[in-house]
C-alpha cells in the first residue's frame, strides 16, 4: 500500500527504467558503430595471413578450416550437426552446440561450444593453443589478448640502437625483412606490422639517450604489432638491407609545411593551379637537401583505396609495398630515390606533381595495380589540350610536353628489362594524372596479376621481380635521363 | 482491486510496445525501399526516326585490352547532335549487355552530347556510368578511348572532347582516367592505334 499512497514515485520509477532501456540501446548502437572489426593474424613458415574473428555468446570464434587451409591440404564434410575435418592425415569431428570434439580418435574439451555457421566450423579462440598442435604436430604460441598466433619457430626479433650523428638516427635491425605500414603524427612515428611475426624485445619500452628520439614502445593488439617511436621533431623512416633495417631520422623540414614551389629552378617548374589544397602533407617532406634521381609515387592512399583487387586487397596497399621495394632496388644501384607516399596517407594529384617538380628528379615513376589482364603495363602521358606556356612558366596541364621523348625512352628501357625477365609487358599512352603535370621524364607502371592469379599480385617474389626489372631499366637509361634538361 | 502501481506499469509497457511497433513498422518500410528491385534508371527516349545507316563503333575488349572497329547499322536522326547521342547510346547498349566484352555497370547511360563549334563535343554521362565503372588504368582508358574515337570517326569536325558526369566535371572516371581536361582527338587516335 505504500506504493498506492505514492503513485508518482511508481511513475518516476518506470520512467527511470524506460530511460535506462533507451540509453542502453542508444549506447549499444554507438558501440557497434565504433567497434573495430576483430582480427586474428596467423604466422607460419608457409604463409602469414589474417582472418576475421566472429563474436558469439560473448566468446570470440574463428573458422578452423580457414586457419588450416593455407597450411596444407584440408577438406571438410558437413552432415547435419556433425562437421568433419581432415587436415593432411589428421581427422577430427565436431558437433554443433557441443564443447567436446574428437581429434585423431581422442577427446578434446573446448572452452565453449563448437558452432556451425553456413557450413563454416567455428571454434573458440581460447582453444587454439591446445587444438592446433594436434593437427600441426608443432608448437603453437598464441598471444590471446592481441590475437596473434605463431606456428613453429617463426618469430621475427629486432634491436634498436641510436646513432649519435648529426642529426641522430635510430637504426632498427630485424631478423627477417619487414614491410610495416608507417604513419606519422605530431611527436610520434608508428610502424604497424600485420604480416610480420614480430615479437617484443625484453622490455616493451625502450629508452634512448637522445633528446630528438627519447623512446620507443612495442605494443600488440587486434592481430598486429606496433612500434611507436616518440620524437621531438617530425620523423622519417627509410628502409635498407633488403627490408631488414629501418632507419628513423628527423625530417629535413617540417612535414606540415606547405609545399614550396618557388625555388629558383634550373628548369622552369610547372606551378599548380591556385585551387589546390595543402591541407594534407606527405610523410616525406622535401626541400632539396639531397638531389633525388628518382621519385616513386605509390598511387592512391589514405581514404582513397584505389581499385578493390580482391575483397581483402586494395590497390593502395599493393602500390605502397611495390614502391618501397622499388626504392630499395634503385638505392642499391646508387640511384637516390624518394618515395612520395611512404605510409597510408591521402595525397592529391596536384600535391604529388608539385612535390615531384620541386625536387627535379631525373625520372618520376607512378605505381598502379589492377586485376585486369596479366603482366605489366607501362604508360606515358596522353596530354590533354593545354593553354600553352607563359614565358618561363610551364602550363600545368601540359608540363610533361617537353619531356615526352625522354619518358618514352625510359619506358622503352623498362620494357626491354621486363622482356628479358619473361614478364608480359605492354606500352601505351594514358590519360593518367599526374603524368601530364610532371616536369621530368615520367612513366606509370600498372602491375597486373602473374599467371598464378590475383592472389600472387602482392606476393614478395612477384613484386621483387617487377622492382628489379624497373630498377634495371632505370639504371640502363641513367645516362640518357641524366642528360635531360 | 488492482494496485495503482501495477496499472501504471502495464500502461507504460503498452506504451513501449506501441512505440516499438511503430518503430519496427517504419524500419520495415525502409528495408522494403532498400530491397526494392533495381529499377532501370536509363532515360526513356522516343524511338529514333531516320534511315538506318552503317556506322563504325570502336568497341573495347577487356581480355586482350584492345579497341576494335566494328561496323553496325543503326537508325540515326538527321541532326548532328542527335546523331552523336544515338551513336554513343548504341555503343553503351553493347556494353550493358551481360555478354559484353567490356561490361559497364547497370544504369550507365549517356544523358546528352553537346556539339559546340569549333570542334568541341561535350559528353554528359549519368552518375551510374562513373560510379559503377571498374577501377584501373587500362579498363578506364578503354572506355574513354571507345567513346571519343567512336564520336570522332562518325561525326566529322570534332577535334576535342570533354566528358562530364551528371553535368559536372569529375576528377577521374573511377580513380584513374582523367576527366578534368579536354581530350585531343588526335591524341586519342594515337591511343586507339596502340590499342588495336
Amino acid at each position: 500500500m505504500r506504493w498506492s499512497s505514492r503513485p508518482y514515485s511508481a511513475g518516476g520509477f518506470f520512467f527511470l527504467v524506460l530511460f535506462g532501456i533507451f540509453t542502453f540501446i542508444f549506447l549499444s548502437f554507438l558501440y557497434l558503430e565504433s567497434a573495430e572489426e576483430k582480427k586474428i593474424s596467423i604466422y607460419s613458415s608457409v604463409a602469414n595471413y589474417t582472418l576475421s574473428v566472429t563474436e558469439r555468446n560473448g566468446q570470440d570464434y574463428v573458422g578452423l578450416f580457414e586457419i588450416l587451409e593455407p597450411l596444407g591440404t584440408a577438406n571438410i564434410k558437413t552432415d547435419g550437426l556433425h562437421w568433419k575435418l581432415r587436415y593432411k592425415t589428421v581427422a577430427a569431428e565436431f558437433t554443433a552446440g557441443e564443447s567436446r570434439a574428437r581429434v585423431q580418435g581422442r577427446n578434446l574439451d573446448l572452452p565453449a561450444s563448437f558452432l556451425l555457421d553456413n557450413g563454416r566450423g567455428l571454434v573458440p579462440l581460447a582453444c587454439l593453443s591446445t587444438l592446433l598442435p594436434r593437427f600441426l604436430a608443432t608448437p603453437v604460441a598464441f598471444h590471446e589478448t592481441s590475437r596473434r598466433l605463431f606456428i613453429g619457430n617463426v618469430a621475427v626479433h629486432f634491436t634498436a640502437q641510436i646513432n649519435k650523428t648529426n642529426p641522430p638516427t635510430l637504426v632498427m635491425n630485424f631478423s627477417s625483412p619487414v614491410n610495416p605500414m608507417i604513419a606519422t603524427e605530431p611527436g610520434k612515428l608508428r610502424m604497424v606490422f600485420r604480416q610480420e611475426p614480430l615479437v617484443p624485445p625484453g622490455s616493451r619500452t625502450l629508452t634512448f639517450d637522445s633528446a630528438v628520439m627519447p623512446s620507443a614502445s612495442f605494443d600488440e593488439s587486434n592481430g598486429a604489432a606496433e612500434i611507436a617511436v616518440t620524437g621531438s621533431a617530425p620523423l622519417l623512416a627509410s628502409f635498407s638491407n633488403d627490408g631488414r633495417t629501418i632507419t628513423i631520422a628527423p625530417a629535413p623540414n617540417q612535414a606540415q609545411a606547405p609545399v614550396r614551389t618557388s625555388n629558383p629552378p634550373s628548369t622552369p617548374a610547372a606551378s599548380p593551379p591556385p585551387a589546390q589544397s595543402a591541407s594534407t602533407a606527405p610523410a616525406a617532406a622535401v626541400e632539396r637537401p639531397v638531389p633525388y634521381f628518382a621519385v616513386v609515387d605509390a598511387s592512391h592512399g589514405g581514404e582513397e583505396r584505389g581499385a578493390a583487387l580482391t575483397d581483402q586487397l586494395a590497390e593502395k596497399d599493393v602500390t605502397l609495398a611495390l614502391a618501397r621495394r622499388l626504392r630499395q632496388e634503385l638505392d642499391a644501384k646508387g640511384l637516390n630515390t624518394l618515395v612520395l607516399r611512404d605510409g597510408d596517407l591521402t595525397l592529391s594529384l596536384d600535391q604529388r606533381a608539385s612535390l615531384t617538380n620541386s625536387v627535379h628528379p631525373k625520372i618520376y615513376i607512378s605505381v598502379h595495380a589492377a586485376s585486369l589482364g596479366t603482366g605489366v603495363r607501362l604508360y606515358t602521358a596522353l596530354l590533354p589540350q593545354g593553354g600553352g606556356d607563359r614565358g618561363p612558366f610551364l602550363d600545368w596541364d601540359t608540363a610533361q610536353a617537353g619531356f615526352r621523348f625522354a619518358s618514352q625512352s625510359a619506358e622503352a628501357s623498362l620494357s626491354a628489362e621486363f622482356g628479358n625477365r619473361q614478364v608480359p609487358v605492354r606500352t601505351l599512352i594514358a590519360p593518367l594524372r599526374p603524368l601530364n603535370n610532371i616536369a621530368a621524364p615520367a612513366v606509370a607502371i600498372e602491375i597486373a596479376p602473374p599467371a598464378g592469379g590475383i592472389s600472387q599480385l602482392d606476393s614478395a617474389a612477384y613484386q621483387q621481380l617487377v622492382a628489379e626489372a624497373v630498377a634495371a631499366g632505370v639504371a640502363a637509361a641513367r645516362d640518357k635521363l641524366g642528360a635531360v634538361r | 482491486m488492482i494496485p495503482r502501481h501495477l496499472l501504471i506499469g502495464v500502461a507504460a509497457m503498452f506504451a513501449v510496445v506501441l512505440g516499438m511497433s511503430v518503430y519496427v513498422w517504419r524500419m520495415r518500410g525502409r528495408v522494403e525501399q532498400v530491397e526494392a528491385p533495381v529499377v532501370d534508371t536509363r532515360t526513356v527516349a522516343p524511338p529514333v526516326s531516320g534511315p538506318s545507316e552503317q556506322v563504325t563503333l570502336y568497341v573495347a575488349y577487356d581480355e586482350p585490352g584492345v579497341l576494335r572497329a566494328q561496323t553496325a547499322r543503326i537508325a540515326l536522326p538527321s541532326g548532328r547532335q542527335e546523331r552523336a547521342q544515338e551513336l554513343l547510346r548504341a555503343l553503351l547498349g553493347m556494353y550493358l549487355d551481360k555478354s559484353s566484352s567490356h561490361q559497364l555497370g547497370p544504369g550507365a547511360e549517356i544523358r546528352d552530347v553537346y556539339l559546340v563549334d569549333p570542334g568541341l563535343a561535350v559528353i554528359d554521362a549519368n552518375a551510374a556510368f562513373a560510379d559503377t565503372h571498374r577501377s584501373g588504368v587500362l579498363v578506364e582508358e578503354l572506355t574513354v578511348a571507345s567513346l571519343v574515337q567512336t564520336l570522332a570517326v562518325n561525326i566529322p569536325g570534332i577535334t576535342r572532347v570533354k566528358i562530364l558526369v551528371d553535368g559536372k566535371q569529375r576528377e577521374a572516371l573511377a580513380g584513374h582516367a582523367d576527366l578534368t581536361g579536354f581530350y585531343d582527338v588526335s591524341a586519342v587516335n594515337e591511343l586507339a592505334s596502340q590499342m588495336r
